[in-house]
């Protein structure tokens, strides 16, 4: 066991390094531990998540490609089709806030493209700490700067996401990067390696010492400042990328690709092994071939270097010439360095020497994996809301209306979009700030809605109806832009997976997306899992991270959530219950603060909500759809009130309601919407409700000026659009 | 009726190209190419239209480099033959660096990117601009980090005595004022044209809002405009 220390050093466990040397039957070398460490990391093998991954659905009619590619990919007619997965690249945004997120933006637009689709929008979900704290302001303007130096680089819109603070999030924020693309059903390729004797080709940028061992450090927990390991984390370089977009497009316009993968986390390692995997093959690699910044690198560090903007490609036979002729033009290397071969090894060879020969399973199906024990937290007693008697005078009432408006997770989020270039492309037909960015197809009728949420605070409480809602706010927020939602992908971070109480809210945050989906059929197509999000102190809240994707057959059925015309009037759709737990509103009112249950929800009860107003939508011209999530109905109504083109008011009478306490206004049930559409309309829309058995109610009207809720208090819209707008903690 | 040959020039790192073709292909309904930026021949087209994006990576300086393509000789000869050219945002710095449009385009006031809609007064004295009216207010958007126009007093002097200010920002009652200036720009300048007026440079993309689908068709009237100087 001469080596054990060097395994050690680089991330494995002793029972791990002894189990790997058993199966090859000898001591691994150093060049050989590097890659199977790197293989074995959490973030490359998911061991502590795959058990539980396996339970997540990911069938349906309209999937083409479900988890275990570089992307999913559903149909949405036509022949087209479309690819999109999210991706976390938390650790590294902690180190250098800037590169960190460019590359994860980088990353996820190389998983989308590599399998032949042109992206065409991007979207992210970001968390972070107290924003009171000066690191706080650091991580955001970094973050913020880094996605937008990438994404608008490339010219591809970032069309939506969200951004949420919360304590937990302090020195571990999370930042998860979404990318979706378009691709014909006859364009699309995977990451294979047929055929023995097949070459395999490198393609983009050089390989340089950055990044090496960037998958082991994701795996971290970061105790202190100094700890910080910069030279972990990649260098972006989003023209590079964007030359390596085009030139891979125009190769797929040729024939003969077998597989093509994008080097990611492990760089060549992980795109050879496993492309070799998927095709139960070997691969031969031969290093002096690989193109490199610098001279000096030896093949530890070429093979674990994860320089970006780099791919791997596999040819149905020599074509040099034809390659080259597409890379030069785009000034991009490409090269042949290594072949598909019959037996099932990873080999590389370097300067003459066989560097490392192991079997491609050792890096892939052998990967371990570990049901790791699970153990519920100590019960703490919630109330459920039920019950809840509190009087509140008219102007607390106002006052407390106006904190919420200001609420660092209410208030505008324009700050952080307007950095992003949400228009290139010209496909963007709903901007960020409604329920669902809308991307148009062109030349069809058709359009795709996208969204992002997760309330990692309800998931807190309870992870797995929390997990329920990440899923149901998504279906909402698809729906109230006239789209029907087609699939998920998700990014699950979490704690340290060794702690039995965050394995378990892992467990449940599982089932209970599994519940969901089902509900709502909208499997899941991809995905990323990304463990020991902690600091010092704690873990980070629970946060299963849902981004869905629905489509709009004619775009004439789009819809954004802003009140349009005077007079219209403003319909509830769904009953208001009493729910405070993990709410906006409880954090300003000490009688709330930790003491209620996380909203209840009825996957069901929710399932019908949604199908009705999908029906009207498509019966009846509906002026907007908001859903009501964070901050309740009266938060809801009043974002309706802030159209872009001129700021609405409205009237509203809550005495058809019936509610027992005011306090309902900011309750966060789940299966709620408001929509506005003209006085005819809203009478047919009220029949139809009796009839199918949902609750519906005519609350108001819109107006201008003024937000008013009557008996209770009228705000000016201008002034209190102003105090939205401008609270933004940056 | 003869279709008008419109062409976009492509370098490493443009990505409105498509953008600025979709409108010229399928709303103007006239024909438009793509010009590689290695070519030399771009006779035979009566508008040259150089996109937005991040030519060669902004590396440098934004447009810079660009400005040393092959293509530059050729685009300086076809400007000095009177042919019109259009370029929009990263266009525009490619003008400045190419020296076909005075001044320069600094660092936004704010030092970041900025993405939105902002009011434009038009000064419609020119080949681009003849289907507005004058001093008619539209709403383009603006996606760039470097679109502070800046230029010495002399030339700005001139830019006002030859009538080359052809867009400023402004609020929506037209008034071009600090409030109403995203950018930091000098007097509010978004978009210049050349003396002679063959040659024009916007920072805001009038190809983003020239769809109904999106709501807005204030910028469709640049490219009807160029249209219409060609037909006669």
């Amino acid at each position: 066991m001469n080596n054990l220390p060097f395994a050690l050093e680089n991330g494995l466990t002793k029972d791990e390094y002894v189990s790997i040397v058993k199966k090859l039957n000898r001591e691994p070398n150093a060049n050989e531990i590097g890659v199977i460490a790197a293989m074995w990391s959490e973030h490359c093998s998911y061991k502590s998540s795959k058990f539980y991954l396996k339970k997540l659905p990911t069938k349906g009619k309209h999937v083409i490609q479900g988890p275990g590619e570089n992307a999913g990919i559903i149909d949405i007619g036509d022949n087209q089709c479309a690819v999109f997965k999210i991706e976390s690249h938390n650790h590294p945004s902690f180190i250098e806030p800037y590169q960190g997120a460019a590359t994860g933006v980088g990353g996820i637009l190389r998983d989308v493209f590599t399998m032949g689709a042109r992206p065409i929008a991007l979207m992210n979900s970001l968390r972070f700490g107290n924003p009171k704290l000066k690191i706080t302001k650091k991580l955001i303007n970094g973050v913020v700067s880094g996605i937008a130096g990438y994404g608008n680089c490339m010219g591809i819109p970032t069309v939506g996401g969200e951004v949420y603070f919360d304590k937990s999030y302090n020195g571990n924020p999370l930042v998860n990067a979404f990318a979706l693309g378009i691709t014909t059903k006859d364009k699309i390729f995977l990451g294979r390696a047929d055929g023995p004797g097949n070459p395999v080709y490198y393609l983009g940028a050089k390989t340089g010492k950055d990044g090496v061992k960037g998958a082991i450090m994701a795996s971290d927990v970061f105790e202190n400042e100094e700890e910080l390991d910069k030279p972990t984390v990649q260098i972006g370089d989003p023209f590079k990328e964007k030359l390596l977009l085009e030139a891979c497009l125009e190769l797929f316009q040729n024939k003969g690709i077998i597989g093509i993968q994008d080097m990611g986390a492990a760089g060549l390692t992980s795109s050879a092994s496993e492309m070799a995997f998927r095709s139960d093959n070997g691969i031969m690699l031969n290093l002096d071939k690989v193109p490199k910044r610098d001279s000096s690198i030896n093949a530890y560090e070429m093979l674990l270097s994860e320089s970006q903007e780099r791919m791997l490609l596999v040819m149905k036979e020599k074509s040099s010439s034809k390659i080259n002729k597409i890379f030069k033009k785009w000034h991009l290397d490409s090269t042949e360095i290594g072949e598909v071969i019959k037996e099932k090894n990873f080999i590389v060879n370097f300067k003459g020497k066989t560097v490392v020969n192991i079997p491609v399973s050792i890096l892939t199906e052998d990967c371990p994996v570990y049901k790791r024990p699970v153990k519920s937290p100590k019960a703490i007693k919630l109330k459920d809301g039920k019950a809840l008697k509190l009087k509140f005078s008219n102007k607390k009432l106002a006052s407390l209306f106006k904190k919420i408006i200001k609420d660092e997770n209410i208030c505008s989020r324009r700050w952080v979009y307007e950095q992003f270039d949400y228009m290139v492309g010209t496909n963007t037909i709903t901007e960020p700030g409604s329920d669902s960015a809308v991307i148009r197809i062109k030349n069809t009728k058709k359009a795709l809605a996208l969204t992002t949420n997760c309330n990692s605070g309800y998931c807190k409480l309870n992870p797995k109806k929390g997990s329920n809602i990440a899923v149901a706010e998504c279906t909402r927020n698809i729906i109230a832009s006239g789209a029907k939602p087609l699939a998920i992908t998700n990014c699950l971070n979490f704690g340290n997976p060794e702690k039995k109480e965050i394995m378990w809210q892992f467990a449940k945050a599982i089932d209970g997306i599994s519940e969901a989906v089902l509900e709502f059929n909208t499997p899941v197509i991809s995905g990323n899992v990304s463990l020991y999000n902690e600091n010092k102190s704690d873990s980070i809240n629970p946060t299963p991270v849902i981004s869905m994707v629905g489509l709009i057959k004619d775009i004439k059925n789009k819809r954004d959530q802003f009140y349009k015309n005077n007079n219209d009037s403003i319909l509830l759709i769904g009953k208001i219950k009493n729910d405070y737990g993990s709410s906006i509103v409880s954090k300003y009112v000490k009688e709330l603060k930790n003491k209620y249950k996380e909203p209840t929800i009825n996957l069901k009860e929710h399932s019908k909500i949604n199908n009705f107003i999908m029906k009207i939508n498509e019966k009846y011209k509906i002026q907007s759809i908001h859903d009501i999530s964070e901050g309740g109905l009266a938060v809801s109504m009043l974002e309706s009130c802030f159209n872009r083109n001129s700021l609405k008011g409205a009237m509203i009478d809550l005495n058809c309601l019936n509610l027992q306490n005011i306090l309902q206004i900011f309750s966060e049930t789940q299966g709620c919407y408001q929509i506005s559409c003209k006085k005819e309309i809203a009478k047919k829309i009220l029949g139809e409700s009796k009839k199918n058995k949902i609750y519906a109610k005519e609350i108001g009207y819109v107006t201008e000026n003024y937000f008013s809720i009557k008996d209770y208090f009228n705000v000016k819209i201008q002034d209190i659009h102003k105090l939205w707008s401008k609270s933004f903690p940056r | 009726m003869r279709k008008n040959k419109f062409a976009v020039l492509n370098f490493p790192g443009s990505n409105c190209e498509k953008d600025c073709h979709f409108v010229i292909e399928h709303i103007l309904k006239q024909d438009c190419k793509y010009i590689w930026h290695e070519e030399t021949d771009i006779n035979n087209v009566d508008c040259i239209i150089i996109p937005g994006g991040f030519s060669y990576g902004d590396y440098l300086r934004t447009g810079s480099i660009a400005a040393q393509s092959k293509i530059a000789k050729s685009l300086k000869k076809y400007s000095r033959q009177g042919g019109t050219i259009i370029g929009i945002c990263n266009g525009f710095q490619i003008l400045t660096e190419l020296k076909l449009l005075p001044g320069t385009l600094l660092r936004n006031r704010s030092l970041n990117f900025i993405c939105k809609e902002v009011n434009l007064v038009v000064n419609n004295k020119s080949r681009f601009t003849s289907k507005y009216n004058h001093n008619q207010v539209v709403k383009v958007p603006i996606a760039h980090a470097e679109g502070n126009y800046f230029a010495s007093s002399t030339i700005q002097k001139e830019l006002i005595k030859n009538n080359q200010i052809i867009f400023s920002y402004c609020d929506k009652d037209g008034n071009i004022n600090n409030s109403s200036n995203p950018n930091g720009s000098l007097n509010g300048i978004a978009g210049i044209t050349n003396k002679e007026g063959n040659v024009l440079g916007m920072m805001p993309h009038p190809e983003r809002v020239s769809e109904k689908v999106f709501g807005n068709i204030d910028g469709l009237g640049v490219f009807e405009s160029i249209l219409d100087f060609h037909k006669n």
